[in-house]
């Protein structure tokens, strides 16, 4: 896993988008760029770069379930690897964002050991196949 | 004009022949023309009161039909007040998890620092040459202990600190919640606009909020929020925590 990767972070509370950074800063990475929601983050996608998505779901404008699907149907970002890391718990929501090709999903309030493991799960995966 | 002419001819036609009969003492007759004459004031005032039962009549139907005004004070306010009330605790768990953090890291520092300013006199005694052979072997003691030390009691205040950072995640989560309220709060306004609407014909229609139409958006899918206890959300199927998220993903095929 190459550390310099560079990551987008989308969640429409700043609060949360420092967090994540503090977090993955302690991991090693320290290439991290943030977007408040889906329509802000696809552009910034799209102009490509971006090796890892941490998106949220809940946000206005543009939901992750759909950031999620709309780089699923880009050809140019239809492999980038998604984690979801979001507040909804229910159980249709998972398999949706399962169904429609999400990498990881971490439930909030979540820790920093459970962000470290999805992330080096993510990528033992990746790099396997 | 002409109609008006017309029912002022016949009334005074008729006041004519109520004079004559009440003159010729004949009372039945007379009875009949004060009929005649109050008619079409009663038919008036029928017709008002048949146009008023009906507007109350409506207006009755489409309030009791608004059963989004019923679900709202039904479930959603009752919701809403637990929802409210589990941000309450939700901001007081997150500060005391930050005070509790800070409980144990500050007299950490404190010790430190103290333990450091204490150590640095006797070396600036030991470089003058001040410290006597017995001293200077205590000092390396002390001195070994204080590395070991410090190094452990620095990496507990850094996750002491990581505490902290995380005990702020609650600012997201109770983010998401009281806007949800706040989308509620704006619901119930808009129905009760719409409902003073209804009651009073006065009211500039084109001044009354009208509901904002939101994107349809699959109900499933839309981003709720936390799921919060006491509420609607609980008879949701929701997974309980990670453990369950990761259950449910590896029976997906992750």
């Amino acid at each position: 896993m190459d550390k310099g990767m560079k990551i987008l972070i989308v969640d429409d509370f700043s609060t949360m988008r420092r967090i994540i950074k503090n977090l993955l800063r302690e991991l090693g990475f320290n290439n991290t760029n943030e977007a408040d929601d889906g329509s802000t983050a696809l552009p910034m996608l799209k102009n490509g770069g971006f090796d890892f998505l941490v998106t949220d779901w809940n946000m206005p404008n543009m939901e992750g379930i759909e950031l999620l699907k709309a780089v699923r149907a880009d050809p140019m970002l239809k492999s980038l690897p998604v984690l979801m890391v979001t507040a909804e718990a229910k159980r249709d929501q998972i398999v949706e964002a399962a169904q429609a090709g999400v990498n990881g999903y971490i439930v909030k309030p979540f820790t920093a050991e459970t962000l470290k493991e999805k992330i080096d799960k993510i990528f033992e995966r990746l790099e396997a196949q | 004009m002409e109609i008006d002419e017309e029912r002022t001819t016949s009334q005074l036609d008729l006041a004519r022949r109520l004079v004559a009969h009440l003159e010729a003492g004949d009372e039945a007759a007379a009875n009949e023309i004060i009929r005649e004459l109050r008619n079409p004031f009663e038919r008036e005032l029928f017709d008002d009161l048949g146009k008023l039962t009906r507007d109350l009549h409506e207006a009755l139907n489409s309030f009791r039909g608004d059963s989004r005004l019923v679900e709202l004070t039904r479930d959603d306010i009752p919701d809403a007040k637990e929802r409210l009330n589990y941000v309450v605790s939700m901001t007081e768990q997150a500060t005391h998890r930050t005070l509790n953090a800070l409980d144990e890291g500050i007299p950490l520092l404190e010790s430190l620092h103290d333990r450091s300013a204490e150590l640095t006199e006797r070396w600036t005694r030991f470089r003058k040459r001040e410290l006597s052979v017995e001293e200077f072997r205590e000092f390396a003691t002390e001195l070994d202990a204080f590395f070991v030390a410090s190094g452990e009691e620095t990496e507990r205040v850094k996750t002491l600190m990581s505490e902290i950072m995380m005990a702020q995640d609650f600012q997201d989560l109770t983010g998401q919640i009281i806007r949800r309220v706040i989308r509620l709060v704006q619901e119930v306004e808009e129905n009760l606009v719409g409902l003073i609407r209804l009651s009073s014909s006065r009211m500039e229609p084109s001044k009354a909020a009208k509901p904002v139409e939101e994107p349809a958006v699959d109900e499933e899918i839309k981003g709720h929020g936390p799921i919060v206890p006491n509420t609607q959300d609980a008879s949701a199927d929701v997974v309980s925590g990670q453990d369950d998220v990761d259950a449910l993903l590896s029976s997906l095929g992750f």
